[in-house]
């Protein structure tokens, strides 16, 4: 009994959470868009930005939506499903996650509603202030979760007393060195997330001959910034490797496909690991080069999965493919955003339609990453989840039964299967419909000068600033 | 220091159950309105705020995770499946805000998730706080009650008791919010309301009596919590006669006045106890460092936060542009 509830309520965490990050890798970015765009509008007076902006709101309140509701069973999954490791660490990730919704949740919530619906009722800067602190309350919330879920990677600060953990130096868990690497990682991350779905969006309708203006801009900033943000992403992957390589070794090995102590040591770049005979089948290595990325040197050892008890190694095969699959996508973006870039400054980019085809068929790239970025992380912290010091089987909620945790996780798969599937149509729904379809207009009072493409700036502040027709 | 958390804590709970009740009871509401202006007008009335309404369960949560990790490992465990329901409740009526807006064909599937899943919510919540009224089976700080310890009349009753009490604070909120049909409608549904959540306060005394619940005690060990009840009675009479000469901004504030005493003698009852009568405040906070370490979020981020949600209800004061306020 006990085993099965606790595989269901791995799977159920490994559900839910799977679920949650897309939409906030989504949204973090997308919050940014939205305040550079209102910026923009607010200092050039150019429509498209405006127009723009509209679009990009609808998508984003959709997305944010569903990002709020799934966090919500984050937070009570804890105590629920997990109720040992709770008690034992809630000391160190209780007030960490507080920290999020005190800083975070409810900064995005009260200016979310202003965002969505209150344009007219405030004055353009404070609309724009109030963009700016949504896409603040994203990445402080992303901030505090990397601070959380970095000390479960690498614990620090902490005693043991009576069997749970006391903080002793909140310093050293704040300013980890492992949490200013993947924090940047995952904010990187969630910024390249939403450039690629911004290129991929002017792509389509470059492709389609519509929206000619919105698409320039959509595919010249998206594929600017992926193509700035991707080489930095590079050197913060690296740093992350080089966290695992010291801290958590035998993370490190798995995802590094090495079974036994090499020096110098190889580098894997495919194989089928078997890990019932202890080795790689099929492998393609390059040697030294193992030697080179994990201790920066000729001829390091680097020490393999076999130094480590079975009980004490993570299951091999979802780390070592997740990772390639995640810098698989890494490098096809690379090209994309590379290519892409080289073009739209060239000035060439619309007319090459396979290049736009591709930027288009890629929206789905950063996300893909984005989960085999976390499976490689979380998987490969197992069988601890509190790395070294609480293992995930003895952090479960004791008299949770297999029939409850059933019963939950396919409560959770119906709903989300439920939500998902008409989340993204509606999604889908408002990217071909694009910017100027009338559903996606602005408040009545703002809609006619919406229309005309004279700029007037003056004029468009006094509507603004005016309350919406029939309030009163 | 653990005081000051016990404070936030009840503050943030109270926060919560005034806002979020309000507009769960509208959803619930939204599932009598036949035509589609009252349905509109009534999720206009609640849809810029929703969002920063429900951030305030969040925030008792993590409170409860960070300053009383026991009692939050204690309490979610024990109410699995409750915590199951009353979250998929909030995720399906959660995003009925947007997806009804976006929908075509589908716009009846999101009304009555809104509705439905308001309701489940709200049952739900009332039926955690009935079963711990009534007194979770715990042995030795652990919870022992099984997957379905939490299961009894009286927490179902407590559970119906606060979706009429929910629906009355929605009733008091539509008032204020809206004009015409919905707020007609909402007039009327006010006095059955209040007779309903007077009668389900005199069943689970009545309840409490015959099972001699041993919170009851505390009512005669202190009996300065009889403060409670006037302060409800007052308000009850203040919520009458605004009804009744159609004044449309105090109703709402009596109705959350009114629950804000209820809460008061709840919290007052259960004192020292957190879980009660088997897990006491101090025995559940967490370690020094880890209260002191939230202080800095207490002290200067916690006003922060109210002034949020102050700036959210003031921008989106006053009575709802029927239709013409989403986007």
């Amino acid at each position: 009994m006990a085993v099965s509830a606790l595989l269901l309520s791995r799977l159920q965490f490994a559900f839910t959470v799977s679920f949650h990050i897309i939409f906030p890798s989504f949204s973090i970015g997308l919050a940014m868009w939205l305040t550079v765009l209102e910026a923009l509008h607010l200092a050039s007076g150019h429509q498209a930005y405006r127009v723009l902006f509209e679009f990009w709101l609808k998508i984003f309140g959709v997305a944010f939506g569903l990002g709020v509701v799934s966090g919500i069973v984050m937070a009570f999954q804890f105590g629920t499903n997990w109720s040992e490791l709770s008690r034992i660490s809630g000391p160190i990730q209780g007030p960490l996650l507080s920290y999020e919704t005190f800083t975070a949740f409810a900064l995005e919530a009260a200016f979310f509603g202003i965002l969505m619906f209150g344009r007219s009722r405030v004055r353009p800067w404070f609309y724009l202030f109030s963009t700016a602190m949504v896409a603040l309350g994203t990445t402080l919330s992303a901030f505090w979760i990397m601070v959380n879920n970095s000390w479960m990677q690498v614990p620090v600060g902490y005693a043991l007393e009576h069997g749970t953990f006391v903080p002793t130096d909140w310093f050293k868990i704040l300013f980890s060195p492992v949490v200013w690497v993947r924090f940047p990682h995952m904010l990187l991350a969630a910024y390249l997330t939403g450039a690629f779905c911004v290129a991929a969006t002017g792509a389509w309708y470059a492709l389609r001959g519509r929206f000619t203006a919105e698409s320039r801009i959509m595919l010249r900033m998206g594929l600017y910034l992926a193509a700035i943000l991707l080489p930095l992403q590079l050197v913060f992957g690296h740093l992350n490797g080089e966290y695992i390589h010291d801290d958590q070794p035998a993370k490190f090995a798995a995802v590094e496909g090495r079974w036994h102590d090499e020096q110098p040591a190889a580098e894997v770049l495919f194989a089928i690991p078997d890990p019932a005979r202890e080795r790689n089948r099929f492998a393609i290595s390059i040697p030294v080069l193992g030697s080179i990325v994990g201790g920066m040197s000729l001829d390091s050892k680097e020490i393999g999965l076999t130094d480590f008890a079975a009980a004490d190694r993570p299951p091999v095969l979802i780390p070592f493919f997740a990772f390639r699959v995640m810098v698989g996508c890494w490098l096809i973006m690379l090209v994309v955003a590379g290519a892409g870039a080289y073009l739209a400054a060239k000035g060439r980019l619309e007319r090459n339609r396979p290049l736009l085809w591709l930027t288009f068929s890629s929206f789905g790239l950063p996300f893909i990453a984005i989960l085999t970025g976390w499976f490689t992380a979380e998987v490969g912290r197992q069988p601890w989840v509190v790395y070294g010091v609480v293992r995930t089987a003895d952090a479960i909620t004791p008299f949770l039964t297999a029939r409850a945790a059933a019963i939950s996780l396919v409560v959770y798969c119906a709903i989300y299967t439920f939500i998902f599937t008409f989340g993204t149509a509606y999604i889908y729904r408002l990217l071909r419909d694009g910017p100027a379809a009338p559903r996606a207009l602005p408040p009545p009072a703002v809609v006619p000068h919406l229309l005309t493409s004279v700029s007037d700036e003056r004029h468009m502040a006094d509507v603004l600033r005016a309350p919406a027709g029939g309030q009163p | 220091m653990i005081a000051f958390w016990l404070v936030i804590l009840a503050v943030s709970m109270l926060i919560y159950v005034l806002l979020d009740g309000f507009d769960l009871g509208v959803g619930m509401l939204f599932g009598l309105a036949r035509t589609e202006q009252p349905r509109l007008s009534m999720m206009s009335a609640v849809a810029p705020i929703w969002d920063g309404n429900e951030t305030w369960l969040v925030v008792a949560g993590v409170i409860l995770f960070g300053a009383f990790p026991l009692v939050y490992s204690t309490l979610m465990s024990a109410f699995y499946l409750p915590v199951l329901l009353m979250l998929a409740g909030l995720i399906l009526r959660g995003v009925a805000f947007e997806f009804r807006h976006q929908a075509k064909r589908t716009r009846w599937v999101w009304g009555a998730s809104f509705a439905a899943g308001s309701f489940v919510a709200a049952f739900m919540q009332g039926v955690m706080v009935g079963a711990l009224v009534e007194g979770l089976p715990l042995s030795g700080g652990r919870y022992v009650g099984g997957t379905l310890g939490w299961l009894g009349p009286f927490a179902l009753l407590c559970g119906f008791g606060l979706c009429v009490g929910y629906a009355l604070l929605g009733a008091c909120w539509l008032v204020r919010k809206c004009e015409g049909e919905v707020r007609a409608a909402a007039y009327r549904l006010i006095p059955p309301l209040s007779v309903a959540v007077l009668g389900f306060v005199i069943i689970v005394f009545g309840v409490a009596l015959e099972e001699h619940l041993l919170i009851l005690n505390r009512w005669l060990e202190r009996p300065y919590l009889l403060i409670c009840p006037v302060i409800a009675a007052g308000a009850a009479i203040i919520l009458a006669v605004s009804v009744r000469r159609r004044r449309d901004g105090p109703p709402f504030y009596m109705a959350a006045l009114t629950f804000a005493a209820a809460f008061g003698a709840l919290a007052i009852s259960f004192w020292p106890y957190m879980i009660p009568f088997s897990i006491t405040i101090d025995e559940a906070a967490a370690p020094r460092a880890s209260l002191a370490f939230m202080l800095w979020a207490g002290v200067f981020v916690f006003p922060l936060m109210l002034i949020y949600t102050a700036t959210s209800l003031t921008v989106f004061r006053g009575k709802v542009a029927t239709a013409t306020d989403h986007y």
